[in-house]
């Protein structure tokens, strides 16, 4: 029971994080297909995802002979400097504090940054192009990657979330064949305030047991940490947007 | 040389966007850990630190932020 729940817990986190990500980079990728064609987009997409395995390949073994206690607090650690950044900036987009982030104004903005390019360097534009839909793949795919190896950590749940994460990601890949266009309508701040709390929640957990807590519940403890975290981020939402009101008034 | 600087940037990124945030997120971890290593029989102290001092970094941090 106390396994599925953390299973299943695992998988959410990984399965929302890599929605998130995925719809990020597609929105840069298609930018350079609809500027240079798909020849540049997909030779750069296809070499961002195999420096991506290869960077699995080579971590795979070498996480194996790093003491489980250490594991848990190095990655308990990064899971809630990670999570907990993405808490704090869905909390103040949903409160309106900061712009929410929009794949239509990234689409344009990236488009437009590879048509000026194209009038400066013609002859590397390809290069330019390809080399920008790598890095949006490399970079979107190291967060799905690290997301991924956090959450399964130490549980024997690589394979799971791993299917989870490449779910999201395939789902992604096929609704921007299908549409052609950026994603926009993904719910980007609902999403990611839910990793947000998720993450931060599995975070809370590892580090602790990496410093040798011994949770109430042991992994039924994540489920209270995350209703905790959600109690505190829609709060802040709340005291947030009463104080803009107020201000306003 | 630009790419891979601009790569090694977001990679830091990744955890480290609101300095003060990730500094508060050390302390508290470290608060932790001192606690668990001065008293090892009360590893529930460490546990209560880590857990209401991340909530409490999360909610003072969001409440002083300001409009952009």
């Amino acid at each position: 029971m106390l396994g599925s729940l953390h299973f299943g817990s695992a998988i959410t986190a990984a399965f929302l994080a890599s929605l998130v990500e995925a719809v990020e980079a597609l929105t840069i990728v298609l930018a350079v297909a609809t500027v240079r064609g798909w020849r540049p987009a997909g030779l750069g997409a296809l070499s961002g995802l195999a420096v991506l395995a290869l960077i699995v390949i080579a971590l795979g073994p070498v996480l194996s002979l790093i003491p489980l206690h250490v594991l848990q607090l190095a990655i308990g650690v990064l899971l809630l400097l990670f999570g907990m950044r993405w808490l704090r900036k869905a909390i103040l987009r949903a409160a309106g504090y900061i712009a929410l982030h929009d794949e239509a104004a990234a689409f344009a903005s990236e488009t437009a940054e590879l048509q000026d390019q194209a009038r400066r360097h013609e002859a590397r534009l390809d290069w330019l192009a390809g080399l920008a839909s790598f890095k949006a793949v490399l970079l979107e795919g190291l967060e799905v990657v690290f997301i991924v190896i956090a959450v399964s950590a130490g549980r024997g749940a690589l394979l799971p979330v791993s299917a989870a994460a490449f779910a999201a990601c395939a789902l992604v890949a096929l609704a921007g064949l299908v549409v052609h266009r950026p994603l926009a309508r993904v719910p980007e701040n609902t999403l990611k305030f839910a990793v947000g709390v998720l993450l931060s929640a599995f975070g809370l957990f590892w580090t602790g047991e990496g410093l040798g807590v011994a949770w109430p519940g042991d992994d039924l403890a994540i489920l209270g940490f995350i209703a905790l975290f959600l109690v505190t981020g829609l709060g802040a939402v709340a005291l947030l947007g009463r104080r803009a009101s107020v201000v306003a008034s | 040389m630009s790419t891979l600087s601009a790569i090694v940037r977001e990679l830091i990124g990744l955890f480290v966007d609101d300095g003060a945030l990730a500094l508060a997120i050390v302390a508290v971890v470290i608060a932790a850990g001192l606690a668990a290593a001065l008293a090892p029989a009360a590893a529930w102290a460490s546990g209560g630190i880590l857990l209401f001092g991340c909530l409490g970094v999360l909610v003072v941090n969001v409440m002083t932020a300001k409009r952009c």
